[in-house]
C-alpha cells in the first residue's frame, strides 16, 4: 500500500523495447504465413494457401507425425526418470556417487548439442542399433530429463518440509507421506516438466540429426533442409502451426497447475 | 488535525532562517504535509515542528501513515501537498541523497557484500570524505556502539543485536542534522530490546541530536520519547509528552490506544465549583474535576485509568461524610488476572458496567488479593477522572 | 532420528533407475568419442579403425590399443582451420554474450521494478519465446533480414539506404540470431535474483548520499553478480558449441567450432577427427561447465 511504484522512465522503455524485440518476428512470420503471394516480402492478401500446401507435403506430414510422436514418449519417460532423480537428489540426503548423479544431470542442461548428438551416435553405431524413432527417443530422453529434473527439484526444495512430517506424524510411513502429500503438491511442477520436455524435443534439430536414421527425419530436420534452400511461405505455415500448438500445450498445462494448485503458484523456474 | 503551536516556537520562526538552529529551536517544521496512494490518503495534512536535540516518537497503529510521513522525511516519497522545513529551507522535493537526514531502517538494511567497516563508511566516502578522516570516523563509530574487534565481519556473521548497532553507526557516521529511525529495535527480543532502548537514550543525550522515531510499541515510545505524536488515520490525533499522553489524552480514540483504560459515557448533570456531576448509564453519577478547558453541557466520556482505582473490603472511611469528594462503586470480583507486578481484577458494578482496577502487589504474601465473586467497594478521586468529548 | 533421515533411504532408490539411464546413455558415449577420437579414418562401415572385437581374443584387443593414435588432435593443433574455428567460436561467445548482458540487463532490472503482479505476467511474457520452436525463431530473422525483407523495405522506405544492404550471410545477422535465441536466457537468472533483492537496500544506499549511479554500481550491481554469473555462464557455454545459428545466419568463411565438427562428420565423413575436435570443445569449456554446475548446485541448495 506504501510501496509506490520504482519504475523510471528507463525501465519502461527498456521493457518496451525487449518485449517487442522478443514478440515482433515471430508476429511477422504469423502474419506473413496468411499471405497469398508466392513472394514472401510482397503482400497480396489474406490466404490459407500455405497451409493447404503444407497438408499435401507427405514427406512433412510425416516429418511433424514423427516429432510429435518422439516428443510425446521421450518427454513421458524423461519426466518419470526426472522426477525420480529431483527425489533422489533433494530427499536422498548424501550418498555415494551424488556428486557424480548430479553432475551428470547439470551437464547437459548447458553441454552444446553437437557434443551430446555426436556421442550418442557413437554409441548407437557401437551397438549396432537400428536409427530411427526409438534411438531419438532416447537421445531426447537423456536431454530433457535434466531439464525435467531441475524443475521438479526447484519445487521439491521449496516445499515446507514440516508437511512431509505432519503426515508421518498423522501415521504415515515416509513412501506413503510422499505419495498422498509431497505429490500432489509437486504435480504442477511434473506437469511444466513434462511440457518443457514435449517442447524441447519437438524444437530440437541437432541430436536429432545425428541420431536419427535415414529415412526417419524429424519436422525440424526437414525444415532445416528446406530453410537452407531458401524461405518459403509453406515454412511460414508450418512454423505458425508449431506455435500454436505449443500455445495451445501452455494454455492446457496452465491451466491443469491451476486447478491442482491453489497457491497459484507458477511452478516453472525456466 | 494540526495542533496548535505553542508560543515559543512561533517567536523560534520568526528569527527562523538559520542553517542549524541552536537547541529549542524548531529544526524541522512538517507544514500540512499530505500524500496520497491510489484513492488511499495515507497522510492527510500533517504538521508538526520538531525542535533540535529532541526524541521524537511517532507512534500509531499499522496504516496510520506514519511509515509514510517518515519516508517523506527522508525523501522516499514526496509529499502531494505541503512543506518540509529543515533549518527553514524546504526540502519536500529534494531527492534522499541530498538531505542531511539519514535513517536506520527497521531490518538495518546492512549491505551484505560490504563488511561492517565499509557498511559504516559507505555514507563518508559519498559525501567526498578523505581517506584518513574516514578511517578516523569509522573508528569513532564502532567504538561508539561497541564493534571493536568486528569491522572486518560480513552483516550475515553478526548477530541482530550487532547488526542494529552497525545500522545505527552507519546511519549516525554522517552525523546527520536529523536521524530517522523506524521501528529501529522490533527486531529485537524483548530483554534486548530494553536494553537497547536504555542505550539509544543515553547516545542521543551524548550527541545532542534530533532523533525521530516510528513506533507501533507505545511502551517503546513512551520510554525514550521526550514528546510523541500519535497517528491516526494519516493525521496527528495529539503530540504531546508521554505523560501528558498518558493522563490528559485528548480524546476518546487517544485514551483507548494508549494503555488500558475504563470508560463510562454520560450526559452532565449539574455543575458544583469545579466539579461536574456526570450521570452515566453503567456506573450512575460520577463527580469529575473540571477539564483546564471548560466545557459545556452535553454528552461526555469519563476516563478512569485502572491503576487509579482502589478497591477494598469497604467504602473509604474519611471520605465518607463528604458524599460529593470521591467515587465509590459497589460491585463484585468478576475475573482476575494476575501479571506479576500488578493483578488486575475486573469489577462487575452493581448498576451495571464493569470496571478494571490494575493493583500493585506490594506484599509477597497474598494479605491485598480479592477472590473471585467477593463484594468490594472501587474508589477514585474526581481529579483521576478524564473528561472527553463523546 | 530426524525426518530428513527416514525418508532419504526410500529417496535414494528413486536414484537408481535415472542413474542407470544417465550412466549409459550419458558417460558410456563420452567413452566412445574419446575411444574413437584416438583412432584412424577408415572407408568402411563404421567408417574408422581399429574397431574393438571382444570376441577377437586378447591379442586381437591388445593390436587394438596400440593402434591408438594421437593423429587426430595433431591434425587439430597444426591446421589453421580448427585453430581459427576455437578462436573464432569462444570470440563469438564472448561478444555475444557481453551483447546478452548489456540488452538483458536493463529488461531484468525493469522487471524487477515492475508492480509484483506485473512481474509474473513479465516473466511469462519473457519465457513464451522460449517455448517456441528454436529453428522457428532463426527463420522468423531469416525473413525480417533476407535482402528484400521486412528491414530493408523499412530502411528504403525512410530513405536511411539507397539500395538494400546486405544483412544475412553476416556476423551482423549471426548475433542478432544468437542474442534473439538466448535472451530468455540471461533475462531469467537476472531477474531471479534481481527480484529477490531487497529494494531498502537501495534506498538505504541513496539515504546515505548516493546518488541513483551510484545507488546502481556500489549495491545493485554488486548483489546481482551471481545472476549475472548464472546468465553468462548458461549463453556462454551452448554459445560457443553453436551450430545453427551460424549455419543458416552467418556467412560461410569463417567457420565455428560446432560447425566444422558438423562438417567432418557429415559431410567429410571424418568421424575420428569430428570426434577429436568435441573433446577439444569439452576440454575448452570445462572450466565454465564446472562453475555453471557449482553454482546451479548451490542455487538449488540453498531453495531448501
Amino acid at each position: 500500500m506504501r510501496k509506490v511504484s520504482r519504475l523510471s522512465r528507463f525501465n519502461i522503455a527498456s521493457l518496451a523495447l525487449g518485449l517487442a524485440f522478443l514478440y515482433l518476428p515471430i508476429l511477422i512470420l504469423v502474419l506473413y504465413s496468411f499471405n497469398a503471394s508466392r513472394l514472401v516480402t510482397v503482400w497480396g492478401g489474406w490466404s490459407l494457401r500455405w497451409y493447404r500446401e503444407f497438408f499435401n507435403d507427405r514427406a512433412m506430414i510425416e516429418a511433424a507425425w514423427m516429432s510429435l510422436r518422439v516428443a510425446a514418449s521421450s518427454a513421458t519417460i524423461a519426466t518419470l526418470l526426472g522426477t525420480l532423480a529431483a527425489v533422489a537428489l533433494s530427499r536422498g540426503e548424501r550418498f555415494r556417487g551424488r556428486t557424480l548423479f548430479s553432475g551428470m544431470l547439470y551437464a547437459p542442461l548447458v553441454m552444446p548439442e553437437v557434443i551430446t548428438g555426436l556421442s550418442l551416435l557413437l554409441l548407437f553405431v557401437a551397438l549396432n542399433a537400428e536409427r530411427g524413432f526409438w534411438t531419438v527417443t532416447i537421445a531426447h530422453t537423456t536431454l530433457t530429463m535434466c531439464f525435467v529434473a531441475v524443475v521438479v527439484q526447484s519445487r521439491l526444495g521449496s516445499l515446507d518440509r514440516s508437511l512431509e512430517e505432519a503426515a508421518m506424524d498423522l501415521g504415515c510411513n515416509p513412501v506413503r507421506a510422499f505419495v498422498s502429500v509431497t505429490l500432489p503438491l509437486i504435480a504442477p511442477a511434473i506437469v511444466a516438466g513434462w511440457m518443457l520436455a514435449f517442447t524441447l524435443s519437438l524444437d530440437d534439430l541437432v541430436i536429432a540429426s545425428f541420431t536419427t536414421g535415414p529415412g526417419s527425419a524429424t519436422l525440424p530436420i526437414r525444415i532445416y533442409s528446406e530453410v537452407r534452400l531458401g524461405v518459403k511461405p509453406e515454412i511460414n505455415a508450418i512454423c505458425t502451426l508449431v506455435i500454436a500448438l505449443i500455445a495451445v500445450v501452455i494454455v492446457i498445462a496452465s491451466l491443469a497447475s491451476k486447478l491442482s494448485s491453489s497457491q497459484g503458484e507458477s511452478a516453472a523456474p525456466l | 488535525m494540526a495542533k496548535e503551536l505553542p508560543g515559543a516556537d512561533v517567536a523560534a520562526e520568526a528569527a527562523g532562517g538559520d542553517a542549524f538552529p541552536a537547541a529549542g529551536q524548531p529544526l524541522l517544521r512538517i507544514e500540512a504535509v499530505a500524500k496520497t496512494f491510489g484513492t488511499f490518503r495515507a497522510v492527510a495534512g500533517v504538521s508538526l515542528d520538531i525542535k533540535a536535540g529532541e526524541f521524537f516518537a511517532l507512534l500509531g497503529p499499522s496504516g496510520c501513515g506514519k511509515t509514510t510521513l517518515l519516508r517523506m522525511l527522508a525523501g522516499f516519497e514526496a509529499p502531494d501537498e505541503g512543506r518540509i522545513l529543515l533549518g527553514g529551507k524546504d526540502i519536500a522535493q529534494a531527492l534522499p541523497h541530498e538531505r542531511p537526514i539519514n535513517m536506520m531502517f527497521q531490518n538495518y538494511a546492512l549491505f551484505p557484500h560490504l563488511s561492517v567497516r565499509d557498511n559504516i563508511a559507505f555514507g563518508l566516502k559519498r559525501a567526498g570524505m578523505a581517506r584518513a578522516d574516514i578511517a578516523t570516523r569509522v573508528a569513532e563509530m564502532v567504538a561508539l556502539v561497541k564493534l571493536e574487534g568486528l569491522e572486518k565481519r560480513k552483516p550475515d556473521q553478526l548477530s541482530g543485536g550487532q547488526r542494529q548497532r552497525v545500522a545505527l553507526a552507519r546511519a549516525l557516521a554522517r552525523r546527520p542534522q536529523l536521524l530517522l529511525l523506524d521501528e529501529p529495535l522490533a527486531a529485537l527480543d524483548k530483554k534486548l530490546r530494553e536494553n537497547t532502548q536504555g542505550e539509544l537514550m543515553e547516545l542521543q543525550r551524548r550527541l545532542g541530536m534530533t532523533f525521530i522515531i516510528v513506533t507501533h510499541d507505545q511502551e517503546e515510545a513512551m520510554t525514550m520519547a521526550s514528546r510523541i505524536g500519535v497517528m491516526k488515520a494519516g493525521k496527528l490525533a495529539q503530540v504531546a509528552s508521554p505523560r501528558e499522553l498518558y493522563e490528559a489524552p485528548r480524546s476518546r480514540w487517544i485514551a483507548e490506544f494508549v494503555g488500558d483504560i475504563n470508560l463510562f459515557d454520560g450526559e452532565s448533570k449539574l455543575r458544583d465549583g469545579h466539579r461536574l456531576v456526570i450521570g452515566t448509564r453503567d456506573a450512575g453519577a460520577l463527580v469529575v474535576a473540571e477539564p483546564r478547558e471548560p466545557v459545556g453541557a452535553g454528552k461526555f466520556a469519563i476516563a478512569i485509568r485502572p491503576e487509579k482505582v482502589k478497591l477494598s473490603r469497604r467504602a473509604p472511611v474519611s471520605e465518607a461524610g463528604r458524599e460529593t469528594a470521591i467515587n465509590t462503586l459497589d460491585g463484585v470480583i468478576a475475573d482476575i488476572c494476575y501479571l506479576g507486578g500488578t493483578t488486575t481484577y475486573k469489577v462487575k458494578l452493581d448498576t451495571g458496567g464493569m470496571l478494571q482496577a490494575s493493583v500493585a502487589n506490594s506484599a509477597r504474601i497474598d494479605v491485598d488479593a480479592y477472590s473471585l465473586n467477593q463484594h468490594v467497594v472501587a474508589w477514585f478521586t474526581p481529579d483521576d477522572c478524564v473528561v472527553l468529548p463523546s | 532420528m530426524s525426518s530428513r533421515r527416514i525418508f532419504a533411504r526410500p529417496a535414494r532408490f528413486a536414484a537408481i533407475a535415472p542413474y542407470v539411464w544417465m550412466a549409459l546413455f550419458f558417460l558410456v558415449p563420452f567413452a566412445f568419442v574419446l575411444k574413437i577420437s584416438l583412432s584412424q579414418t577408415a572407408i568402411a562401415q563404421p567408417p574408422y579403425e581399429p574397431v574393438f572385437d571382444l570376441t577377437a581374443g586378447w591379442e586381437a584387443l591388445k593390436a587394438a590399443f596400440a593402434a591408438l593414435s594421437i593423429d587426430n588432435f595433431r591434425l587439430l593443433g597444426s591446421d589453421d582451420i580448427y585453430v581459427f574455428a576455437y578462436v573464432r567460436s569462444l570470440t563469438v561467445a564472448i561478444t555475444a554474450t557481453a551483447l546478452l548482458l548489456l540488452i538483458g540487463y536493463p529488461i531484468a532490472y525493469g522487471m524487477a521494478r515492475l508492480p509484483k503482479r506485473w512481474q509474473a505476467v513479465a516473466m511469462v511474457l519473457v519465457i513464451v519465446p522460449f517455448w517456441t520452436s528454436f529453428l522457428i525463431r532463426i527463420y522468423a530473422w531469416i525473413n525480417i533480414l533476407q535482402h528484400d525483407g521486412l528491414l530493408n523495405q523499412i530502411l528504403l522506405a525512410l530513405h536511411l539506404v539507397s539500395q538494400p544492404v546486405v544483412w544475412l550471410s553476416t556476423d551482423t545477422a549471426m548475433y542478432i540470431g544468437i542474442v534473439y535465441s538466448y535472451l530468455p536466457f540471461m533475462i531469467l537468472p537476472l531477474y531471479a535474483t534481481l527480484a529477490k533483492m531487497e529494494p531498502v537496500l537501495e534506498e538505504a544506499a541513496s539515504d546515505l548520499g548516493a546518488p541513483p549511479w551510484q545507488v546502481f554500481w556500489l549495491v545493485t550491481f554488486p548483489l546481482s553478480l551471481p545472476g549475472v554469473g548464472a546468465g553468462v555462464l548458461l549463453c556462454f557455454i551452448p554459445i560457443v558449441g553453436e551450430f545453427v545459428i551460424p549455419d543458416l545466419l552467418a556467412g560461410s568463411n569463417s567457420l565455428m567450432i560446432g560447425q566444422t565438427l558438423w562438417l567432418e562428420f557429415f559431410t567429410n565423413k571424418d568421424w575420428p577427427v569430428a570426434s577429436a575436435a568435441a573433446i577439444v570443445l569439452l576440454v575448452v569449456l570445462l572450466v565454465p561447465l564446472l562453475l555453471y554446475e557449482r553454482l546451479q548446485k548451490r542455487q538449488l541448495e540453498q531453495e531448501r
